[in-house]
């Protein structure tokens, strides 16, 4: 049967087992906005395109599922950028849509035309322009397979206006696509090497990351590290892929990690690095990033191996299988650890946790923005999506908030994308409308996507945003009292909206604490309530961020605290 | 680490694109590609990039592995440990003057370089080689009035699989 371009989207959408698209109009498009107008799937209507991409990142990151939007042709595409890239550099399953104009017209510099493939060549996993109905079906199914196989990553599908008007015999048994998924090899060898230097270590310690989670191998990990009792550090990306409430748990490590953590890597003669890529921001200097230690490294991506440190034993192969491979190995071959040894090296860990813990001061008549994170973390029992921004509430929120399980924090690591969380949070909370889905803002990352508040307004999506407001863009200003004398160089953002004002004009409730003691009231008025709600905490305004190791500096040489909190 | 020449052969499908994505790996991540040749193969949807570059093994090596991610890369070697033969081709037009005529005309005759075409006033030669051999001909001939080259990218074939 003859069907229609945009049908044939839709069919195809549908037998990927597609459940919702966000997504924004425009002339390009208005075929297939046509078709869905008829269509039973779910489309969220964003305020900005970015917004789109960055909600169907949420839903991907929260779900393990491929997220999808729509846009149009020209701006509606360039606006998709960030959100591709963000997705691109934490490797999420996207599949982007532009609209294009009609082939005929390609390379004209039509109205709303854009070379939309040749700008984000760099920042997807791999792009497509559909030059032809005969390949729109094969397109956009290799398009999903390339998104979530291998390490995983977002691909952009460009569809010109004709192609999509355009009428085709359609039939999903013809479809032929190439297989990208790498099949996963066992490697008996490299796992007895893993065995001789885990016999060999006195203070073994795993780092766990984001292709833990990607790969879905969280379980696997948790396993390997309670059955052997070892230490476990994450980057940013690996937060919730080991349970953050268990005493081997020693918090994120890098520039803003935990003491413990930091002096474990520098001190450990073994680590096991997880789906990690070793950021500039988690090593610090790499001449002694983990000097004393072997180190293995587990990871689906050659290319993420001797990038920026240098690995003794490299392991290339899917998280979860290689992980499970690697318990089997050690128990047949009845791999106990050394009870003195390892209590030493716990003990010793236990040292630095109680010599160096996670603290503040929370006294005064000022809200310390940790505070905040730890009410929220006591109301919600850690039962909670939590979304972030990018700076100091993003770092915050890594140290205080404890992430037992995975999927459940969601953040730009690599790309550090102000104005990500709000509109994450939105795909979030529609894959998982019955959770609490909280955005971690700061007033400055806020006002880059706030518009789609109204989107949470108009569908009633109950997400929670705590802004931690302190009128300042607070990590540059961190940096510029630290490195830069003090010398606050366009940081200061007092001149601000009323966001409690703000968030009435867009539909949504606007709560205020300017206290402490105000603290665990609004959260818990915010958290009760069924609607969308924007809660303003007026937190301290020079609070940093600690401990901080200076950019290229030994992660072991950090800064640990203000005067106030050390004395 | 000591920086050498490298030789990488990659297979892609034939897709549109390709080309942009193979050379835009390289630039976007800081290498060079010193000089690069493209064409099908036997088989009409794949085609084989020969470029030329030039690192540390380190370097090739995440070149390589940059070059694998993508999708359409089938594959990547680096033929410079592996027997090969090389070639290159330049066509370089000299302009014929009452000084250079004579000599240019025994060069050719004794390196026995190919003349293309000839006229009163010119003489386009063609040279095929590897490096060394190219090298020595614009050598020899850049001293007596070179008016224009084109210079082909290095292709490389190795004796065996």
């Amino acid at each position: 049967m003859k069907l229609k371009g945009t049908e044939i989207f839709l069919k195809v959408l549908e037998e990927e087992k597609v459940d919702i698209i966000f997504g924004y109009p425009g002339g390009a498009v208005l075929d297939l906005y046509d078709q869905l107008y008829e269509s039973n799937l779910r489309h969220v209507l964003v305020r900005h395109e970015q917004g789109a991409v960055h909600a169907a990142d949420g839903y991907a990151r929260a779900t393990g599922k491929v997220g999808v939007c729509l846009v149009t042709s020209g701006p509606g595409a360039t606006n998709t950028v960030t959100g591709i890239a963000t997705a691109n550099m934490d490797s999420i399953p996207l599949v982007v849509f532009t609209g294009q104009v009609p082939t005929g017209l390609i390379g004209n510099d039509a109205f709303q035309e854009c070379d939309i493939t040749g700008i984000t060549r760099p920042c997807t996993k791999h792009n497509f322009l559909v030059r032809n109905i005969e390949e729109l079906a094969s397109t956009i199914k290799e398009a999903f397979h390339i998104a979530r196989s291998g390490r995983p990553g977002p691909v952009l599908v460009d569809l010109p206006k004709n192609v999509m008007a355009a009428q085709y015999d359609y039939d999903p048994a013809n479809i032929k696509i190439r297989n990208q998924e790498v099949a996963y090899k066992p490697v008996p060898k490299k796992m007895a090497n893993v065995l001789d230097m885990l016999n060999a270590a006195k203070k073994p310690l795993i780092m766990t990351g984001g292709g833990v989670i990607l790969g879905k191998a969280s379980d696997e990990l948790t396993r390997l590290a309670r059955k052997y009792e070892i230490p476990v550090t994450g980057t940013l990306m690996g937060l919730g892929s080991f349970p953050g409430s268990d005493p081997l748990w020693l918090g994120m490590l890098g520039m803003h990690g935990t003491y413990y953590a930091n002096m474990g890597v520098s001190h450990c003669d073994f680590m096991l690095a997880v789906g990690v890529r070793f950021d500039d921001r988690v090593t610090g200097s790499i001449e002694t990033f983990a000097a004393n230690a072997k180190i293995v490294q587990i990871d689906i991506d050659p290319s993420s191996i001797n990038k920026n440190v240098t690995i003794d034993l490299p392991i290339i192969g899917d998280t979860k299988a290689t992980l499970r491979d690697l318990v089997h190995f050690l128990e047949e071959h009845h791999y106990t650890q050394d009870a003195d040894s390892r209590a030493q090296w716990l003990r010793e860990i236990a040292e630095w946790r109680e010599r160096v813990p996670l603290r503040y001061c929370q006294n005064g008549e000022v809200i310390k923005p940790q505070c905040v994170i730890e009410t929220l973390q006591k109301l919600t029992k850690g039962d909670a999506l939590i979304t972030t921004d990018v700076g100091q509430h993003q770092m915050w929120t890594a140290q205080f908030f404890h992430f037992d399980r995975p999927n459940t924090f969601i953040s730009s690591g690599g790309l550090g994308t102000m104005g990500f969380g709000l509109p994450a949070a939105i795909g979030v909370k529609c894959a998982f409308p019955e959770k609490q889905v909280v955005a971690i803002a700061g007033d400055g990352s806020i006002q880059m996507n706030i518009q789609e508040l109204a989107t949470a307004a108009q569908y009633n999506i109950a997400v929670k945003v705590v802004l931690l407001n302190n009128e300042f863009l607070g990590m540059p200003r961190q940096w510029q009292e630290m490195f830069y004398n003090k010398r606050y160089s366009h940081t200061d953002m007092t001149h601000a909206p009323d966001f409690v004002k703000l968030a009435e004009a867009y539909g949504v409730i606007g709560l205020r604490a300017t206290k402490p003691a105000e603290v665990e009231t609004v959260l818990e008025q915010g958290l009760a309530a069924d609607k969308p709600v924007l809660m303003d905490f007026r937190i301290s305004r020079d609070e940093c961020v600690y401990p901080m190791v200076h950019p290229g500096g030994s992660i072991n040489q950090m800064t640990l605290g203000s005067r106030e909190m050390i004395n | 680490m000591e920086k050498k020449d490298h030789i990488i052969s990659i297979l892609v499908h034939n897709k549109p694109d390709v080309l942009a994505r193979v050379a835009g790996t390289l630039g976007g991540k800081g290498y060079n590609i010193d000089s690069l040749c493209v064409n099908t193969t036997t088989q009409k949807d794949i085609s084989k990039i020969v470029m030329t570059t030039s690192g540390s093994q380190t370097t090739i090596t995440r070149i390589e592995n940059q070059l694998q991610r993508l999708v359409d890369v089938i594959s990547v070697d680096d033929l410079t440990n592996m027997e090969s033969i090389h070639r290159e081709m330049v066509l370089e037009r000299m302009n014929l003057t009452a000084e250079n005529s004579e000599t240019v005309k025994n060069a050719i005759a004794t390196n026995k370089w190919k003349v293309i075409v000839s006229g009163d006033t010119y003489v386009i030669i063609e040279i095929t080689g590897d490096k060394r051999q190219i090298e020595f001909s614009l050598a020899r001939l850049e001293p007596l009035g070179i008016a224009d080259i084109t210079r082909t990218g290095l292709v490389a074939l190795t004796l065996e699989d």
